[in-house]
């Protein structure tokens, strides 16, 4: 047999089927590689005892004929999601202490599914970054390397933790969110699957919110199947949030057929951005070719707009959590300034203190585009903007089934070389903030090395809730590329 | 009416007003949030997480509420609007635990309609619907627990309240009162709210400006939270004083809020413009624009309660009552209703005298509510039916009124306990009245001579003598029959 925590998820499941392993094994050899992986600071929050009291009562099911669809599977939680009784932080400073009395909607389908909660994921504090960096419990580390240089890359962001412990085999998956990319892009950074479904796809509810419109969660794993697997038992409508979506959920692992001949393949131009690293360039034409020699017909098309998406999204989002982050003002929960002489002094120093700077210069920003005088010029053009950039999509997905792009603009970058330039940290959004905007599904799968030999990924961007389409060209591009490279750190070994 | 004009120093001045009226809807759980609403329990045991701002919380709309605003809206004439949109309103408060408040801003439920008041003097006052929006409430903030701490009791926050903004067409403080009193009239007719400003689930904002007769109306202030209608009556008086004061020695009137203090009986500046928030409204990307149908609006319509403008002119037509009997009658629901009862059957106009001064008298006497009366409809009833057979004579009726009051006995009853039939027995009479003529030949001679005066003191002796239970109809026919006058 080999390693359980190389298995993928998929495996795993046929293997406690088959009987072949228990869900306490599992669990165990899992619990002792997230132990192995502290140098990565991937977890805010290891929880074994709960772990192996949900692996005993999984087995416990299993021996009864009642297993369910991840009965037994050890995962991680991204520490956006509250979990009950669990420390929830959101990396935040301001969510000292906090544990909810609730559990939120994705989560708990999760466990209904079965899963065993390996423990809360570092990120970037209240979903805001794309390195993992601005944390208050300090970086999360991506287990890759450059070849021949050993300084620390970061594992992306927001949902740096979570990629990290997939990619590093601590979990065998993981939950993201992503509001501007912060599935997709740790994914790319870290030589993981990661998707983000459909706004609507999946509950909002118990996910301390960053940008409410952009807010999706999501499954990253090591194989695009297993994907499919997470984001079935994830997904679902939730009357408790009003932005969920009452549809049905597919079985996204049956629309794994691996036949996509006749698919139409979207590339957008826009896309084909100045000073693109040939080495992504490259790997998006190999990407067309895979496709192409697997019976798709890749299109050239048009997203007009595509230029016009990354302000937008920074007016947008900022504006959103200026108002969601308001409620932590010390009164009921977390962190609360000591000594404060009044009501504003104990306003100001709890959030100065609770807040990082990433947070604070997002904050004020929201503010600012939201003020009398201030909105139309900013908010309003943007959710102008925003339409539009929908409308691109629209009139692309008449001609196209899918759309084939790179995920980020760069592998991963070493810790503290853009944490002085926000505009350059931004930036790595740029090819996976239109679909957010757009509300699309989207998913990074794993498709080749960089020159000094890191992961790089391909993003691929759907209609409004064809997940399926998605995961079936997804899973033919990683057929092709075969990417089996691992990360120069594995935990447990 | 005629205008109501305040005299300054320099001349006549009008008042301008227009009041904004926050209602509390009647509806079991809060407007996003499955908490119980209900007054008086121990502070927080009413509050979901969502009420309370946890993290990753999320607010659904309580249709029911929507079905209550959209029913007040109908209410008050107004056209409901199929599209509406909730925004938030940022603000940091620590009892608004979101640190925003979900409002209608862009687009509220309920678009412009009309409020008819009815004024003692019998004229009708329109006045104009500019909007009716749903929000939530905030919590309650106790400064007075302990020295130098706040407390804060979250059972009201999340709680649905209706705003209900009327066009500035109220020219006087009997109009503002009589515009507040016609608003509990419909929400209580309709089951929306219960109006109660005592505790709190109807305030008013007061917007105010003044101008010298027939110019437009000047800069205006708002007077917040005022909580009774006799005092939005008060701070309507004493902030226009203040306002024609400021004007009149050369001042301008600063757009600022304001807050009255009944104790001292003047209005107080709260805020001024330039400290005015900036609440950065934007829509709330939690909630989905509310759409109505208009099916499910043309079902609330049809089954909308007979409210009270409709049922004060059916009981002018039916029953034949002044406007002013009938206006009284149909302010609750409750004493048109018991009037409807004591009417059935019997002489619409007696019912209204009885229900409106007889027994509206005794309950305001004694300080009581309708449904705390120890007469009800069935008795009142049988008391006039007494009177309507004369089996008793309207004196007596009034006499046997307090009784019931006192006692809670049935009318028939006391008149049979206490002998008070009235009597009609013309023998019985006659000999009464033959004792009379013969004892005070003094007021015959003065019947005789034309004065009608004395024939009234000789129905009155009749009176005396049988302790009022004569038939004063009888009596003055025996007289006119013994006295030939």
């Amino acid at each position: 047999m080999a390693e359980l925590t190389d298995l993928t998820l998929a495996d795993a499941r046929d293997l406690l089927n088959q009987g072949e392993v228990s869900a306490r094994e599992l669990t165990d050899a899992h619990v002792a590689a997230v132990e192995s992986a502290r140098e990565l600071n991937a977890f805010i929050t290891e929880t074994p005892d709960l772990a192996r009291e949900m692996a005993t009562a999984s087995d416990e099911r299993r021996a009864k004929g009642g297993a369910r669809p991840l009965d037994g599977l050890p995962i991680a939680i991204k520490d956006l999601f509250s979990t009950r009784e669990v420390l929830t932080t959101a990396a935040s400073h301001i969510l000292d202490g906090f544990t909810p009395p609730y559990e939120s909607t994705v989560t708990r389908n999760l466990w209904d599914a079965g899963a065993v909660l390996l423990g809360k994921t570092n990120m970037d504090e209240f979903a805001m970054g794309s390195s993992n960096e601005n944390t208050y419990y300090g970086s999360a580390k991506n287990p890759w390397a450059r070849e021949g240089d050993n300084r620390p890359l970061v594992p992306g962001g927001s949902s740096g933790g979570s990629a990290s412990a997939v990619a590093a085999r601590a979990a065998l998956a993981a939950t993201g969110t992503d509001t501007g990319g912060s599935i997709r892009q740790p994914a790319s950074f870290t030589g993981t699957v990661g998707m983000k479904p459909t706004y609507g796809r999946c509950s909002r509810l118990g996910i301390v919110a960053f940008a409410s419109s952009l807010d999706q969660a999501g499954p990253m794993t090591r194989s695009v199947r297993d994907a499919a697997l997470m984001l079935g038992a994830m997904a679902g409508h939730d009357p408790y949030d009003s932005t969920s979506v009452d549809a049905p959920v597919p079985d996204f692992e049956a629309a794994l057929t691996g036949d996509i001949r006749g698919l139409k393949v979207g590339i957008p131009r826009e896309y084909r951005v100045d000073g693109m690293p040939g080495e992504i360039e490259r790997l998006w034409q190999q990407g067309m070719d895979w496709l192409r020699q697997a019976g798709a017909e890749p299109v050239e098309i048009s997203l007009p707009r595509t230029r016009y998406a990354l302000p937008a999204y920074y007016i947008i989002a900022p504006a959103e959590a200026s108002a969601n982050l308001a409620r932590y003002d010390g009164v009921r929960y977390g962190h609360r300034a000591e000594d404060a002489k009044s009501l504003t002094e104990m306003y100001e120093r709890t959030r100065a203190e609770g807040f990082g700077e990433e947070v604070k210069r997002r904050i004020l920003i929201g503010t600012y585009v939201l003020s009398a005088g201030y909105y139309d010029a900013y908010y309003n053009k943007a959710r102008k903007v925003r339409s539009l950039i929908a409308q691109d999509f629209r009139e692309a997905y008449r001609e196209v089934d899918v759309i084939l792009a790179p995920t980020a603009p760069s592998p991963a970058f070493p810790v503290g070389d853009l944490v002085d330039d926000p505009i350059a940290m931004y930036l790595n959004d740029v090819f996976t903030v239109p679909a957010s905007l757009a509300g699309l599904p989207g998913l990074n799968v794993p498709a080749g090395l960089s020159d000094d030999g890191l992961p790089l990924g391909l993003q691929l961007i759907g209609r409004a809730f064809d997940e399926e389409t998605v995961l079936k060209a997804g899973q033919v591009l990683e057929t092709a590329a075969d990417f089996r490279h691992a990360p120069s750190f594995v935990a447990g070994s | 009416m005629a205008n109501y004009r305040i005299a300054g120093e320099t001349g006549q001045w009008e008042i301008v007003v227009g009041l904004e009226v926050h209602a509390q809807v009647i509806s079991n759980a809060k407007l996003f949030s499955p908490a119980s609403t209900a007054f008086g329990a121990e502070p927080n045991s009413q509050v979901s997480p969502v009420d309370a701002g946890m993290p990753g919380m999320l607010p659904v709309i309580n249709s029911f509420c929507v079905e209550q605003a959209v029913k007040t809206g109908l209410g008050l004439r107004a056209e409901i609007n199929r599209v509406s949109t909730f925004e938030r309103k940022n603000y940091f408060y620590p009892d608004l635990p979101q640190g925003y408040q979900i409002s209608q801003y862009n687009t509220p439920v309920v678009g412009e309609g009309t409020v008819y008041l009815d004024m003692p003097d019998g004229e009708v006052v329109p006045v104009g619907i500019e909007r009716l929006h749903m929000e939530q409430d905030a919590g309650k903030s106790m400064h007075d627990q302990e020295p130098g701490t706040t407390y804060i009791d979250l059972n009201r926050s999340g709680v649905a309240l209706m705003e209900i903004v009327s066009r500035p067409d109220i020219r006087s403080p009997e109009q503002a009162g009589a515009y507040i009193r016609k608003l509990q009239s419909i929400l209580r007719y309709l089951g929306t709210c219960d109006g109660n400003m005592a505790e709190g689930s109807m305030r008013c904002d007061i917007n105010l400006s003044v101008r010298r007769a027939g110019e437009v109306p000047g800069t205006r202030c708002e007077v917040k939270n005022v909580n009774s209608v006799r005092f939005i009556m008060q701070a309507i008086e004493v902030e226009a004083m203040r306002q024609i004061e400021v004007l009149e020695s050369g001042g301008a009137v600063e757009l600022e809020t304001r807050l009255y203090d009944s104790f001292k009986g003047e209005t107080r500046s709260l805020r001024s413009k330039e400290h005015a928030h900036d609440y950065r409204y934007f829509p709330d990307p939690d909630l989905l624009p509310l759409v109505v149908e208009p099916d499910w609006v043309e079902r609330i319509k049809q089954s909308l309660p007979e409210l009270p403008d409709e049922k004060k002119q059916r009981f002018i037509e039916q029953y034949g009552l002044s406007a002013y009997d009938a206006g009284v009658l149909v302010t609750e629901r409750e004493t048109a209703d018991f009037y409807e009862r004591v009417a059935a059957g019997r002489d619409p106009k007696v019912a209204s005298n009885w229900v409106t001064t007889e027994l509206f008298g005794a309950l305001n006497k004694a300080g009581l509510e309708l449904d705390e009366s120890p007469i009800d409809s069935a008795m009142l009833g049988e008391l006039i039916d007494l009177m309507q057979d004369e089996t008793i004579s309207g004196r007596i009726a009034k006499d046997v009124f307090e009784q019931m009051w006192e006692t809670g006995k049935a009318p028939s009853t006391i008149v049979e306990e206490q002998g008070l039939k009235q009597i009609t027995d013309t023998s019985e009479l006659e000999a009464i009245v033959d004792r009379l003529v013969e004892e005070n030949p003094t007021q015959v001679a003065q019947v005789q001579e034309g004065n009608k005066k004395v024939m009234g003191w000789f129905t009155g002796q009749v009176m005396k003598a049988t302790g009022g239970k004569a038939n004063p109809k009888v009596v003055n026919e025996i007289l006119q029959k013994k006295l030939g006058a």
